[in-house]
Formats: C-alpha cells, sequence, structure tokens
C-alpha cells in the first residue's frame, strides 16, 4: 500500500531535485561559515561547469565515467544485488584495454587494437563481476563483502603489475609504455577540427557517444529482452524465478558479469580516451561514485544519464571553485560532492515520508473540494 | 443496505454494550479500508465479523487493538470512551488479543511466554513463581489445561494457540479477539477451541471472533457483523440468518454456495509417486508417499498446514528435488538420481498454481502482462528468440483476462494492485492456457473472495471434464471435500490414506489429519 502513494513523477524528478536542493543547502550554509558568499560560489561552479570556455567538455568528460560506473551498479540492482565492486572492475578493464594494446599494437592496426581493446576491458571487469557473482550465487558469501574484497585485490594487481611487469622500461612510476599513436579513442574537439569546427580542447572523447549507446543498450536488455525480464524478475523474486524455471545462480552471475563488463568500459573514457597508456589509480573513485549515481537516477538509464550530468558538473563546476576562491580549497570541493552523495544517495529516501504526507494532504483537498 | 441494518442487544437488554464502536473511519491513502462502521457487542456473548478479504476486518481490529488509530469514530467499552495510543492501553482497558500468527517466543516454556511483558518482579524467579499460582487458577476456572512448563515449540498448534488465550487472560483481557483462529487447526481442535469459547462466554468474558468461515459463525456465534468494502452492512443475531443469507451480504449478490460437482470419468494414470521422500537438513518433509492420479480427476490432499502439503507441491512441480522414490509423470520417471527442474517438468505437462501467489505465482512489482508470461517467456509469439515485444506481451494478457473474467481487464496494471482473486485468475489463466494434462493447485481460493472462488472452482471442475488429471492441495476442508473425487490426507509428511469422496466427511477426514490412518478410521 506505501509504494503506490506517489506519482512518478515525484519520485522520479521532484525527490532527486529535493535531496539535491538539500545538499546544496548544506554546502551553502558551510561556504557561508567560511566567510564566503555561497550564491557567488553557486554561479562560478555552473560557469565553470558550463560556460567557460572547455567546460561543459570536461563536464561531459567526468560525466562518461559516470554513466558507465551509474549503469554497472543498476543493471546488478535490478537482479537485487548491491554492486560495490564497480571501482575494482574498471581498474581491471582498464588492465584489459593495457594488455591489448600493448601486445598487439606492434602487429595489428590501430582500429582493430582499439576495437579488441573495448571488447577485453568489458570481459576483464565482467570477470571481476562474475567471480562475486559466482561466490554469493554458488557460495552464500555476501556480493557486498566480496566485490569491496575485489576492489582491494584488483589495486594490489594493479600495483604489482604497473611497478614490475607492465611498467615503461627506464622509468620511475608506476604505468605501462604509451601505446602505439593512433591507439585511442579520437578526443571530440579533434574530430571537430576535422570537419572545420573549432572546439575548445578537453578530453572529452568518442567514449561519451559509446556511453549513450551502451545506455540505450541497458535500456533495451532490461526492459526488452527475455533475459532482462528473467534478471528482473529474480531480482524481484528469486522464488518466482525458481518456480518459472529459472536458476537464480545463474541469473546472479550473468547480471554480476554484465555489470562489471559495464564497470570494465569506463576504461575506455580514461585509458583509450585520454591516457594512451594505463596509469595507476586512474579509477580514482568513479566506481564508488557510480553507486550514488544509479541510486539517483533511480537505476533507469535515463535517470543515470541526468545523475551523471549532474556529477559530472559538480566534479568541473568544483574544480573551478577550487581554483576561483582562495578560501575554498579542494577538500572542500571534495566535502561539497561528498553532501551530494550522502543526500541524493545515502539518504536518497530520507523525504519520502514527509513529500507522501504533504502529497496526500493536498490530494486529499482536492478531492474534498472537487 | 443501511435499512437491512438491524440492532441486536443479545440477552443484556438494557445494559450497555461492553464494546461499541460508533462511525469509524480510516483511510490509508486512497483506500478508505473503514467507512462509518459502528458496532455493539453485548456483554458475555460470542459476536462474529465476517467479510471477504478486504472488507475492513483486520483494520477494524487493528483500531480496537490500537494498532493504528482511527481517523475518526469512538470506542467505548462499558460505556467508558477510551483514547488508546498504544496496544498496552487496549491491554490496561480489558481487551485481548489471539492474532491468526501466533506471537509465541517458539524456546520458552510456556510459563515465560505468558509472564514475558507483564514481569511482576525484577527477579524472573519470584515473577514465574508468582504467576504460575494465579496461572494455575485462571486455567481452572476456564477449563484451559496447559502444562506451564512444557516448551512452546514442541506443543501442537492447537495448544498454543491455548497458551495466547492464556496470555491474553492473564492481562486480564473482558473482551477477547480471535482473528481468524482455526485456520490452522484440524476440525477436532476447532471443536475444542469451541468448547474453550463457550466456557469463557459462560464465565462472562466476551468474543470478538473474525473468520470467513460462515460455518464457524453458524456454530459458536450468538450475534453477528457483516462488513464489505469496509461498511458494516448488516447485524444479525445468529439464530435468525443463514449461511446463505451472510454469503449474500459478503458479496453483496447471490452466491452459489455449491458448484454442481458431477461424476468423474477417469482414463489412465499421467502420474504416479512411489515411495517419495523429502529429507531437508535433517527433517523428513515427505515420508515415503505413494498415490497415483488418473486423467479426468480430481486428488484433493488435505492436511493441516504444514504437514508436507507445500513440499509435496514443490517436489511435483520439480522446484525441489526429492530424496528418494520414483516419480513418474506421462511416462517419464524421475527420481533422485535423475532428477527433473521445473522448466523440465513443466515441458512434459503438467502446470502449477502454486500456493504463495506473491511470492512465487506472480512478480508484484511486474505488469499484469509481465506476470501473465511467467514461467512461459519462451514463448517465440511474445517477439524473437531475444527480443520481448510489449505489444505481443499486453495481446497475450488481454485474451487471459477476457476469457478469465479478470478485473479490470487492464494489462498494463501492477500485478500488485489486482485484488487477490483476481491475481489467482490471472495465474490460473496463465497455467490453464499452457493446455496442461496434469495440473496442481495449491490453496486456489486463499485470500480470494467468494465470487471468484465460485469461479475458480467451476473452472477447476471443467479443465477436469477436459480429461486433466489435477492435485488440489488446500487446507480449507470445505474445498477438498466439494471438489476432490478422491482425497489424500496427509500428516506429518505421510499419507494417511486416501478415500474415495463417498467415504470421505469431516469426521473421518478430521481424524486423518490428526495422524490417524484411514485403515484404523475404519474399524
Amino acid at each position: 500500500m506505501n509504494n503506490a502513494i506517489l506519482p512518478r513523477w515525484v519520485d522520479i524528478f521532484l525527490l532527486p531535485a529535493i535531496n539535491l536542493l538539500a545538499a546544496l543547502c548544506v554546502a551553502g550554509i558551510i561556504i557561508a561559515l567560511i566567510g564566503e558568499n555561497p550564491f557567488t560560489a553557486l554561479v562560478v561552479m555552473l560557469k565553470g561547469a558550463f560556460v567557460y570556455h572547455g567546460g561543459l567538455g570536461y563536464t561531459l568528460y567526468y560525466t562518461t565515467n559516470f554513466i558507465f560506473t551509474g549503469l554497472a551498479v543498476a543493471v546488478a540492482f535490478h537482479a537485487m544485488l548491491f554492486n560495490i565492486g564497480g571501482e575494482g572492475q574498471a581498474m581491471m578493464g582498464g588492465l584489459g584495454v593495457g594488455l591489448v594494446a600493448i601486445a598487439l599494437d606492434p602487429f595489428l592496426p590501430p582500429v582493430l587494437v582499439v576495437l579488441l581493446g573495448i571488447c577485453a576491458a568489458a570481459a576483464l571487469g565482467g570477470l571481476w563481476g562474475i567471480i562475486p557473482g559466482w561466490l554469493q550465487a554458488r557460495r552464500g558469501s555476501h556480493i557486498v563483502i566480496t566485490t569491496i574484497m575485489f576492489n582491494f585485490i584488483a589495486s594490489s594487481v594493479m600495483v604489482w603489475l604497473l611497478a614490475g611487469m607492465l611498467m615503461n622500461p627506464g622509468q620511475m612510476s608506476p604505468e605501462t609504455r604509451s601505446f602505439a599513436e593512433g591507439v585511442g579513442l579520437a578526443q571530440l574537439h579533434v574530430i571537430a577540427g576535422w570537419f572545420g569546427v573549432e572546439m575548445t580542447r578537453s578530453p572529452l572523447n568518442l567514449s561519451f557517444p559509446i556511453a549513450l549507446m551502451v545506455s540505450c543498450a541497458v535500456w533495451w536488455l532490461i526492459w526488452r529482452t527475455r533475459l532482462g525480464y528473467i534478471i528482473r524478475a529474480t531480482g524481484h523474486s528469486e522464488r518466482a524465478a525458481i518456480y518459472a524455471g529459472h536458476d537464480p545462480a545463474r541469473i546472479i552471475m550473468i547480471a554480476m558479469a554484465i555489470s562489471g563488463a559495464l564497470a570494465g568500459m569506463m576504461a575506455l573514457n580514461e585509458i583509450l580516451g585520454v591516457q594512451g597508456r594505463v596509469i595507476l589509480n586512474f579509477t580514482s573513485g568513479y566506481g564508488f561514485t557510480g553507486i550514488a549515481v544509479a541510486l539517483m537516477g533511480r537505476n533507469h538509464p535515463v535517470g543515470i544519464l541526468f545523475a551523471s550530468l549532474l556529477f559530472g558538473a559538480l566534479y568541473q563546476g568544483g574544480a573551478e571553485l577550487d581554483f576561483e576562491f582562495q578560501s575554498i580549497t579542494r577538500e572542500m570541493v571534495l566535502m561539497i560532492q561528498g553532501l551530494i552523495i550522502l543526500f541524493s544517495g545515502a539518504l536518497a529516501y530520507m523525504f519520502n515520508p514527509v513529500i507522501e504526507r504533504i502529497y496526500l494532504r493536498l490530494t486529499q483537498q482536492e478531492q474534498a473540494d472537487g | 443496505m443501511g435499512s437491512d441494518t438491524q440492532q441486536i442487544t443479545g440477552g443484556s437488554a438494557g445494559l450497555p454494550p461492553v464494546l461499541r464502536l460508533s462511525s469509524i473511519n480510516k483511510r490509508f491513502g486512497a483506500v478508505q479500508a473503514n467507512s462509518n462502521v459502528s458496532l455493539d457487542v453485548a456483554a458475555g456473548t460470542v459476536h462474529g465479523i465476517v467479510g471477504e478479504n478486504g472488507a475492513g476486518k483486520s483494520t477494524l481490529v487493528s483500531i480496537l487493538y490500537a494498532f493504528y488509530t482511527a481517523d475518526s469514530g469512538q470506542i467505548e467499552i462499558a460505556g467508558q470512551p477510551q483514547q488508546f495510543k498504544s496496544s498496552a492501553d487496549a491491554i490496561k482497558a480489558g481487551i485481548g488479543m489471539v492474532h491468526q500468527h501466533f506471537m509465541l517466543v517458539p524456546n520458552f516454556t510456556v510459563l515465560e511466554n505468558i509472564v514475558l511483558g507483564h514481569e511482576t518482579s525484577g527477579n524472573l524467579a519470584t515473577a514465574k513463581s508468582k504467576a504460575a499460582g494465579e496461572l494455575a487458577a485462571l486455567a481452572e476456572k476456564y477449563g484451559l489445561d496447559v502444562d506451564l512448563d512444557a516448551v512452546v515449540q514442541d506443543l501442537p498448534v492447537g495448544l498454543q494457540q491455548r497458551v495466547e488465550i492464556l496470555k491474553a487472560l492473564y492481562r486480564g483481557a473482558q473482551i477477547l479477539i480471535l482473528d481468524e483462529p482455526t485456520g490452522v487447526l484440524t476440525p477436532q481442535e476447532t471443536e475444542q477451541l469451541f468448547e474453550i469459547l463457550k466456557a469463557l462466554r459462560a464465565q462472562g468474558v466476551t468474543i470478538l471472533l473474525i473468520t470467513h468461515k460462515l460455518k464457524e459463525i453458524m456454530a459458536i456465534t450468538d450475534a453477528v457483523s457483516v462488513m464489505r468494502g469496509g461498511e458494516m452492512v448488516a447485524h444479525l443475531a445468529t439464530q435468525d440468518t443463514s449461511p446463505r443469507q451472510l454469503a449474500e451480504l459478503m458479496v453483496g449478490r447471490p452466491v452459489l454456495l455449491d458448484v454442481g460437482y458431477s461424476p468423474p470419468t477417469p482414463a489412465d494414470i499421467c502420474l504416479e509417486a512411489e515411495n517419495i521422500s523429502l529429507v531437508q537438513a535433517g527433517s523428513t518433509k515427505l515420508d515415503r508417499l505413494s498415490f497415483s492420479v488418473r486423467s479426468g480427476e480430481i486428488l484433493g490432499v488435505a492436511g493441516v498446514s504444514g504437514n508436507g502439503q507445500s513440499e509435496l507441491l514443490e517436489v511435483l512441480s520439480g522446484i525441489r528435488p526429492l530424496s528418494s522414490g520414483t516419480l513418474t509423470i506421462n511416462g517419464h520417471a524421475i527420481s533422485a538420481d535423475n532428477p527433473a527442474g521445473p522448466s523440465e517438468i513443466k515441458a512434459l505437462g503438467l502446470a502449477h498454481v502454486p500456493e504463495d501467489r506473491h511470492a512465487m505465482g506472480l512478480v508484484l512489482p511486474f505488469t499484469a502482462a509481465e506476470s501473465a508470461v511467467l514461467g512461459y517467456e519462451d514463448d517465440v509469439q511474445l517477439g524473437s528468440a531475444v527480443y520481448f515485444s510489449p505489444e505481443a506481451l499486453n495481446r497475450h494478457c488481454a485474451r487471459l483476462m477476457a476469457e478469465f473474467d479478470v478485473r479490470p481487464a487492464s494489462p498494463e496494471l501492477k500485478s500488485n494492485l489486482f485484488s487477490g482473486g483476481n491475481q489467482q485468475k490471472l495465474v490460473l489463466a496463465r497455467e490453464i492456457s499452457s493446455a496442461p494434462n496434469i495440473l496442481l493447485v495449491g490453496q486456489p481460493t486463499r485470500g480470494v473472495d467468494i465470487g471468484a472462488i465460485e469461479f475458480i472452482h467451476k473452472q477447476l471442475l471443467r479443465l477436469r471434464d477436459t480429461g486433466c488429471a489435477i492435485i488440489l492441495v488446500s487446507v480449507e476442508l470445505d474445498e477438498i471435500l466439494s471438489l476432490s473425487d478422491r482425497v489424500m490426507v496427509m500428516n506429518a509428511g505421510q499419507n494417511m490414506g486416501i478415500i474415495e469422496r463417498s467415504d470421505a466427511s469431516t469426521q473421518t477426514v478430521g481424524l486423518m489429519m490428526a495422524g490417524v490412518t484411514d485403515a484404523e478410521v475404519r474399524q
């Protein structure tokens, strides 16, 4: 009886907006406390994210990362699995790209290397999802615990490889050699240049349109295919899935494989789109933020798109804040980001009861008046 | 309906009623669960409240026991207006409640359970010895015999219920509410409960009996109130009414209490179980069951809830693998070494209407159209090999809805927004439309309104007459007896015997449910 009270638009638009507003209010109070004008700060942030030269490019570049990791969390969530392992899966995706590129770029044309690299990113990310999935499905180890563990394992594996076998000879930093010329996803300002269009330089690259296509594919998978149907059925009611003749263990592993593959594809943006080599810690927390993105986007690709854009703007605008204000430091910006994650992720449903009550009162009044 | 309403005052004319509810209103979202409900209960009577699921009985009782607060309206006890803030206030005012699902700590003794929450001393030993004395007196007064030192989980369900009653009386209950008390009892245990209720009434305790079983209303109550759609539609003296009249009041239209059973024309055996057992975590759920079913007959499986019927359904449908024995379905042998899962068994021509339609039969957050293909997703007419066409799903569902009179006939509506009866019709439609030659049906009418019960029973008989074998599991003995051609009775996972319809009386089946074999019954 409780779930059906609020109409969809309230859940999808109003609640996230209120959460965002609450986070901004708290952040504003803190900014006021350190003696800056919160409204000026907000304007600087917005301009930094959307208006200043290259700002939008950077915003969309960050957005790309969040789309991949947000979708990863969402797919797992439809099977009622809480995949905390996006970070590790993304690292392994980067490793996949790197291994393919380093092994094959002397022999194969760049386009082929990139295509194989994309497959390897999805495959290794998927592998890093399927193992915790298997442990959950067949051994009953809780997916939250195992995916967290697998983040640590992935991180250690990366350090071990990048500071060892894969380290660029003759260098001291933990990273691979650069990939061969042309092995990468073109940046959009370069592509625009091919057509004679001037675009501000930014790291925004072909991963962004790929992310948009993947979003559509995820929507289609979840709501228009048999597999998606079975994943959702398993997520809502495992007993119903068993009754219908499906093996939940198998479905859990499939969902985790897809989830891991999506997280792994985040590496396209960072490794193929920007770095051109594998570096340590390129995931820098995007995997974790993906959880907040998915929660805020209500596990729907369209919602995730908007939430990703918000977080992208926050990252880019936050950097601008740090740059413009003496008293607002990098840590301050992180705190504001943290607040938004707190309100729209962890406390996503905090305002639900209040909104429900207000909505009920309003509709009842309407009925009484009508 | 207001004109039908007739106030009755029982034997205590002149005195104020011990319990008076006036114009109780309660609303949940868009649902008006109780609308202007008024009720007078005379002291020292057994007062029944009947109504279908969703008629507002539970809400009313929850308001009385202060689980919910009414939006408006008044509760008076012995003429005194009451303002309950919590159940503690209700208990203080002398109201006791025996829930449908017992609220007992299974590994505590009877005495510990009764004292729990009502300890008279910080020292448990003192509290217990004090309580033991009072309880002995209570048990004597009301004829409630229970061993106070027995551990609750070792007691049969009937005795656990007695503990609940004793617990309420110990807290000073003068008005006892029993919510569907006989759902878990054998007919004999039900008889014993009624004896206790009569003894309580004789001692001046007022009893409010919530039930959907009209037989029980007729057997034990002095007065009865009927609820429909959140409203009180009638107050009647039991002696002036009949089950037919009550059923009509509950549904709001004439109903057929008899579904029109006709003798079957059974053909070949299509399902045979030989010594099938199921052992789970060391406990034997099914104990060497053997039986067979022929095409064109209904085998009813009777038993008190929890005696292996659920496990039987799950083994027959392949949800759980059997531990030993052989199951032959349409000539295909299944055993522990040669197991078959739900989809393989489905492919053999067996369909299954599960007991728990909320957790199994449907996926509640799914649209009706999505739920209507659960287990039949592979049907290629619904799209391509991977793709699911929403239009095809909706068309498929609309066809089922038209055929089985599912209301509202909106395929896009979420499954949990349909009433119990319509949900069940949807599940039944899905399973029957797969043209099975064996159908397993678990609790087909649990939580289903009378109108839908009639429809579902007719569908089952019709399906039988087209040559389908039906295994019907139900805890409603009346349902088993009115539909089955043969009746198998289960007790503690064992087959107590299979008897012909002509030999199956409430008395015989009741004894078998309690663990007496059919051979012993005949002696």
